[in-house]
């Protein structure tokens, strides 16, 4: 009988008797994460389900990323099929407003300086050792774009997604941390008090309608693979814009954001198990992710500055900062830094132009990367 | 390919293509501005 008693409560401590030295480091990992999520406020919606995902994964014996495993059977049905950062997408864009883009086209451009940090950051990669399809995914960081960088990883090295969509969340909500002494460094006192006046209401509605569809037709034709990432934003804008499918615009943004984001969140934190994600691999993406997203706003930066130079020193160059898909950290970032030096000074909506201009060259970007990638025969 | 054509290939073809592509797309949204500009529909809404 003590014998029987011994073997069930063996049963008991077998949990800790199966502990891999990596599993309470990521216990730990999980709970700074559900720290920045709840304490500090940095993109709970997300930190919280991770962090909480990366404790469950790192207790032994539980299973849970195992065959039958509960979040074995969430990630595969919604992260290896590329269908949760789809859904997301129809919500995102349900949620934008490209108004403020329309009424200033060229802001566009913002949008597409700000992903240049992807390209070099490929290249980087590459120069570290990295294969092709690695490299790809990890640049996909600097597009600071969950959504896009677990479409692109899950399709080209599902190996690294738990490290590149954690830096790609995790960076996204430190945009407010990194980017001021960035602008700072690369503008003068002059060019950060720059008042860009206020932007005057000059979009149809009608305009606002065929703007998605002619985003996604256009540039569906350039980059065709990114189509699917593009086709569920424009579709969720277009819903918000026509008016005509009220319940579905609210279901997008709401319920059905809601539930992709949880289960998103969680199937992230189940691929981060302390056994494959503690090497030092990891760490260069962390590092190279964080230099993407640096990149991007140097770039953003400086594009602006280009601007300023080309129209006359009407554009502020800390909105290019903002020209990034963290919508509307990025932009309200801009807004914060342009008042410290000029209190009279409005540019929320001209870096919410800039800032939606961000959410869709992200989009682009990755859809050009895929395609040259398409295109160079490498997949 | 090795590494450094394809590196190259990438950001010289992915960073141009990108500019490229929101280029044309503010073109055409300077375009449909002019094609449905803003008083006119306005006037329109508030015949509605």
């Amino acid at each position: 009988m003590l014998e029987a008693i011994m073997s069930g409560l063996s049963g008991l401590v077998a949990g800790f008797m199966n502990l891999h030295w990596s599993n309470p480091v990521m216990i730990l990992v999980g709970l700074l994460l559900l720290y920045l999520g709840i304490k500090k406020g940095f993109e709970p919606l997300l930190l919280v389900p991770i962090g909480f995902g990366a404790i469950l994964v790192n207790i032994p014996l539980a299973g849970l990323m195992e065959e039958e495993g509960f979040l074995r059977i969430i990630y595969d049905a919604g992260i290896m099929t590329e269908i949760f950062p789809l859904l997301i997408f129809v919500g995102i864009g349900a949620m934008t407003d490209f108004g403020p883009l329309l009424e200033n086209p060229k802001i566009f451009m913002l949008g597409a300086a700000g992903q240049f940090g992807i390209f070099l950051t490929l290249a980087l990669a590459l120069a570290l050792g990295f294969t092709k399809l690695e490299a790809l995914s990890i640049g996909i960081i600097g597009a600071c774009d969950g959504p896009t960088a677990i479409y692109v990883t899950s399709q080209y090295a599902p190996h690294l997604l738990g490290a590149v969509s954690v830096a790609a969340y995790s960076y996204m909500s430190l945009v407010p941390v990194f980017q001021p002494p960035i602008m700072k460094l690369l503008t003068t006192k002059e060019e950060r008090e720059i008042n860009m006046g206020a932007v005057k209401k000059s979009v149809s509605k009608t305009t606002k309608i065929v703007f998605p569809i002619v985003v996604t037709v256009i540039a569906g034709m350039i980059a065709p693979k990114g189509l699917p990432l593009l086709g569920t934003i424009m579709l969720g804008n277009l819903m918000r814009e026509c008016g005509a499918v009220e319940r579905l615009t609210k279901a997008s943004e709401n319920e059905i954001a809601n539930v992709v984001t949880l289960l998103l969140g969680i199937s992230i934190g189940a691929t981060m198990d302390g056994r494959v994600f503690l090497k030092y691999q990891t760490l260069i993406i962390l590092c190279l992710g964080l230099l993407a997203i640096c990149l991007d706003t140097v770039c953003g930066v400086l594009f602006g500055k280009l601007m300023k130079v080309v129209t006359g020193g009407r554009i502020n160059p800390l909105i290019g900062a903002a020209g990034i898909s963290a919508y509307p950290m990025a932009a309200r970032v801009a807004q914060k830094e342009g008042q410290k030096y000029n209190r009279k000074n409005y540019l929320l909506m001209h870096a919410m132009g800039a800032n939606t201009g961000g959410q869709v060259g992200s989009v682009i970007a990755a859809g050009v990367m895929l395609s040259v990638v398409n295109g160079l025969g490498i997949v | 390919m090795d590494n450094l054509t394809f590196g190259v290939s990438m950001v010289v073809v992915g960073m141009g293509g990108t500019l490229l592509t929101l280029w044309l797309l503010s073109l055409i949204m300077l375009l449909l501005k002019k094609i449905f500009p803003y008083k006119e529909e306005n006037g329109n809404n508030s015949r509605g």
